[in-house]
């Protein structure tokens, strides 16, 4: 069979071919990562002169933004927070390669349902009641938005990209209907009301206690993957549905309970954007984390603790980049491009761990 | 005889290596006009490479070809045609919805219109030149699997080859189906064309080649004239050390029913009946073999029994004893698998696909080795020490060479893999064992550990289902054998008395045995 692929991959001889690796070593995997990212760095250096200013100067400046004082530093791990939980939701239904883009709506999801009790049981019920109320129903607003696209998929074999996509623009439509609707807050513009002090997240060290939420989901899920027969469930059925079938496994079973998980997982990064940044529901309450948190999973290779290096790491680069646009009037969209540099030769490079060029030798030109 | 005829190809010093795995190495041999050559050689030895530099398909990292005595770049399939080298693939390379003349000049150049009179006048001529049973009318889809092969060696005489090789070209025929072949091909060779045939069968070799030669691990081990050679001769050369070819036959007494299923019954995706009304027993201390052509079944009876394919009409029953020792009866007809494992029903099956359906290719030995058992573990976490130390006695035992329990089965050979496969599935101590072409793509060596362990677990009182496609090998192995043809059974005849041509008539039409009989009177 290896034979036959390879037939396919290697038609005739020219110039320049590409191989699969068979493997790889750590380091060598390391440092085309090193490679790549200096690759960008210079990449960046470019753009940035081609703005008239200095690569140096701005780079730092990107760095000192994000993370040279405590407030920038605050704000950057305000930015990493939802990216991770997010990351860790997206993670786990790659690894059935259930193509799930749907992070976006189940944040919104989870976002509508806190937001509910925020509104009508504050004051009613305890701060800490009232907390546990919310993220419980922010996890099982998530997880409904992400179970309805397995169970279409478990029963009538749907496809879960456009499904997901779509189920997207229904949270944000919702939300629109419930800022204009029955949550407008008195006065005018199609707006819900700022949160009650009793329905905001305390602080610890600076930053909402969302931070404490993501680490121990980082250990959930980590645990999850790697020791749970649910987990090992999930991956045989992501690797292959035939040989879960024959092992026994519930394919269908499988699938909803881990969009449940999924769902839950950004149905909770809802309840802390609501209840711990913005305080209140808006449609950019998601903002994107639950695209971004896509580049977050594949970054970090679904590895958890790989998740929260890589989510940090996009942080900086945000926070920076926000910072450059006042300091040097960079314009939003060129510090989106540079970012957007980045971001690209970090995954561009795993094509070259995977796969590697081999040139056509000496002597064998086109006869 | 071989040496006074005209020399077609020339390789010298011909390397090809892949990654790290010398796939050819240094190989020099010759190809002449007016013969059959067999390539021999076993799975992985690096027969299918060689001539694929001669069809184009890969360029040698080393090394010169000649052919017809002048030095050939051949760089794509198209150089090779130009040089009138034909190779017919094991796989076949047919459109489906065409017909057997619109494929045959597929690809090459012409005007916007077909002169289809005239074209299937050319194909009849072909085809009657060689002795060929063709109708260039008729739809692929239409064919069986020895008119597809036709048509894709019509298509290459039809360009003008004068070399043909053929891949493996009897691994999908019945007995008489290769008769018919070799006939063609023996004409071919009156013909003065050169004829190479790659094949691992070593019947055929001495029936149908004047000369051969062995490939051994990518390296030229030597030719020899048909005539004065042996199967064990071969066999040596073949796999560098003297082996006994015999495979035994233990007679296990006591024979109970354990399973006792009858008119299965089950419709594929597109409506049609792929197993239609199977009644089968099997018996502990019993191989029961299953023949047949590909695709006539076997794949959905291993499924249904397994409890991964759902029937349409039929009943499985399972006979057992309950914990008193008392006999009895349950049908597990459309039980998924879990629920089989939940009654204490014990029941391993090596599927045909082993690392699409029997293992995760990407997971290690450990994980795969868990597969089957990771539920039995109390709590909601799995348990890898069970399953570890379970890996690393296969390792031991049945000689796995892999690097390690932590590497991914992927990066295992072949045979390998089938010992992780069927060892996992042994090791569950199962009361029936199906296994569907259990040595395929195997060395002789590891075929013959896969035999025995059916052997062993056949002793120990286990009633194994051995689905195969190698004749001479279940007639040695099974008791009896089922031979299925288009979804029936054709007939189930005792091993020991049966024949080969037999079973090929029954594969090829249901009664086949009974017009054998016939035949056989009406000839007296």
């Amino acid at each position: 069979m290896t034979e036959q692929a390879a037939v396919v991959a290697k038609q005739h001889e020219p110039w320049l071919r590409i191989a699969k690796r068979p493997t790889i070593s750590q380091r060598k995997a390391w440092s085309i990562r090193a490679a790549a990212f200096i690759a960008a760095i210079l990449c960046g250096a470019l753009l940035i002169l081609l703005l008239g200013h200095s690569p140096f100067a701005v780079y730092s400046e990107m760095i000192r933004g994000a993370v040279g004082s405590k407030i920038s530093l605050v704000s950057t791990i305000k930015i990493a927070i939802p990216l991770l939980i997010a990351a860790l939701s997206v993670a786990l239904s790659f690894k059935m390669q259930f193509w799930n883009i749907g992070a976006e709506g189940q944040i919104l999801a989870g976002g509508i349902a806190a937001t509910y009790f925020a509104l009508e049981w504050v004051g009613v019920i305890p701060a800490v009641a009232l907390f546990l109320l919310m993220f419980a129903a922010a996890a099982v607003g998530g997880a409904l938005w992400g179970a309805i696209p397995a169970l279409c998929k478990a029963k009538w074999n749907t496809n879960e990209t456009l499904f997901t996509l779509m189920l997207n623009y229904v949270a944000l439509g919702l939300i629109k209907y419930l800022q204009a609707g029955p949550w407008q807050k008195p006065g005018g513009h199609p707006q819900i009301a700022m949160f009650e002090d009793a329905a905001r997240l305390p602080k610890v060290f600076g930053v909402h206690i969302g931070w404490i939420i993501a680490i121990v989901l980082v250990v959930v899920v980590t645990i999850f993957l790697s020791r749970s027969k649910h987990g090992f469930e999930t991956a045989v059925v992501g690797q292959s549905p035939n040989t879960a079938r024959y092992a026994g496994m519930n394919v269908g079973r499988v699938l909803v309970r881990t969009m449940i998980f999924a769902g839950a997982l950004a149905g909770i990064v809802g309840f802390i954007q609501v209840a711990g940044a913005d305080y209140t529901l808006t449609e950019n309450t998601a903002g994107g984390v639950g695209f971004t948190a896509i580049t977050v999973a594949w970054l970090a290779q679904l590895n958890p603790l790989a998740m929260v290096v890589v989510a940090i790491f996009i942080a900086v680069l945000e926070k920076g980049a926000g910072r450059i646009q006042t300091t040097y009037a960079i314009p939003a969209s060129a510090s989106d491009v540079l970012i957007g540099i980045i971001l690209f030769f970090m995954l561009g490079c795993e094509f070259f761990i995977n796969y590697r060029l081999i040139l056509r030798k000496e002597g064998k030109k086109r006869g | 005889m071989g040496e006074q005829n005209e020399i077609a190809i020339q390789m010298k010093e011909i390397s090809k290596i892949f990654d790290k795995t010398v796939a050819n190495d240094n190989i020099s041999l010759d190809i002449r006009r007016g013969e059959i050559l067999a390539l021999l050689g076993e799975n992985g030895s690096g027969k299918t490479t060689l001539v694929n530099m001669l069809s184009g398909i890969y360029y040698p990292d080393h090394g010169e070809i000649f052919v017809n005595g002048k030095k050939a770049t051949i760089r794509s399939p198209r150089d090779a045609f130009d040089l009138g080298i034909g190779m017919v693939h094991q796989h076949f390379k047919l459109i489906d919805v065409f017909t057997a003349a619109e494929n045959i000049i597929l690809g090459l150049p012409g005007g916007i219109t077909i002169d289809r009179k005239a074209l299937y006048a050319q194909i009849r001529d072909i085809a009657a030149k060689y002795g060929f049973d063709l109708t260039p009318e008729k739809k692929i889809y239409n064919m069986s699997v020895s008119e597809k092969q036709t048509v894709e060696i019509v298509k290459v005489l039809y360009r003008g080859a004068d070399i043909l090789i053929l891949d493996e070209p009897t691994a999908v025929l019945t007995p008489q189906e290769t008769n018919k072949l070799f006939a063609v091909l023996r004409r071919m060779k009156e013909d003065n064309k050169a004829v190479v045939i790659i094949t691992h069968k070593l019947n055929e070799v001495l029936e149908v080649s004047d000369r051969v030669h062995i490939l051994r691990k990518g390296r030229y081990v030597g030719t020899v004239d048909t005539k004065q050679t042996s199967t064990q001769e071969l066999t040596e050369k073949m796999v560098g050390r003297s082996v006994s070819l015999a495979i035994e036959r233990p007679i296990v007494q006591n024979r109970k029913l354990i399973i006792d299923a009858s008119h299965l019954t089950c419709v594929n995706g597109e409506g049609l009946t792929t197993l239609d009304g199977v009644d089968v027993q099997l018996y502990g201390g019993e191989i029961l073999g299953v023949a047949g052509i590909a695709g006539s079944g076997q794949k959905e009876l291993c499924e249904a029994l397994a409890g991964l394919q759902p029937l349409k009409a039929g009943s499985i029953l399972f006979h057992d004893e309950d914990a008193q020792g008392k006999p009895q009866v349950e049908n597990i007809a459309g039980q998924p698998p879990i629920e089989m494992i939940k009654r204490g029903i014990s029941m391993s099956f090596v599927p045909e696909d082993r690392l699409g359906m029997g293992l995760v290719a990407s997971m290690n030995m450990t994980d795969n080795v868990m597969l089957r058992s990771y539920y039995r573990n109390k709590g909601p976490f799995v348990d890898r020490n069970t399953p570890r130390k379970l890996a690393e006695n296969l390792i031991d035992r049945l000689d796995i060479v892999t690097p390690g329990v932590n590497a991914p089965v992927r990066l295992l050979s072949g045979g390998n893999v089938q010992k992780v496969l069927l060892g996992r599935e042994i090791s569950s101590q199962p009361q029936v064992l199906i296994a569907a072409y259990p040595v395929r793509g195997l060395d002789i060596n590891s075929s013959y550990t896969i035999y025995s362990l059916l052997n062993e677990e056949k002793k120990k009182g286990v009633a194994v289902l051995y689905v195969g496609e190698d004749l001479d090998v279940l007639l040695e192995i099974s008791d009896r054998i089922m031979v299925l043809c288009g979804g029936k059974v054709s007939g189930v005849v005792d091993a020991a008395t049966a024949t080969k041509e037999q079973i090929g008539l029954m594969m090829m039409h249901v009664g086949g045995m009974e017009d054998a009989v016939k035949e056989a009177s009406a000839n007296d």
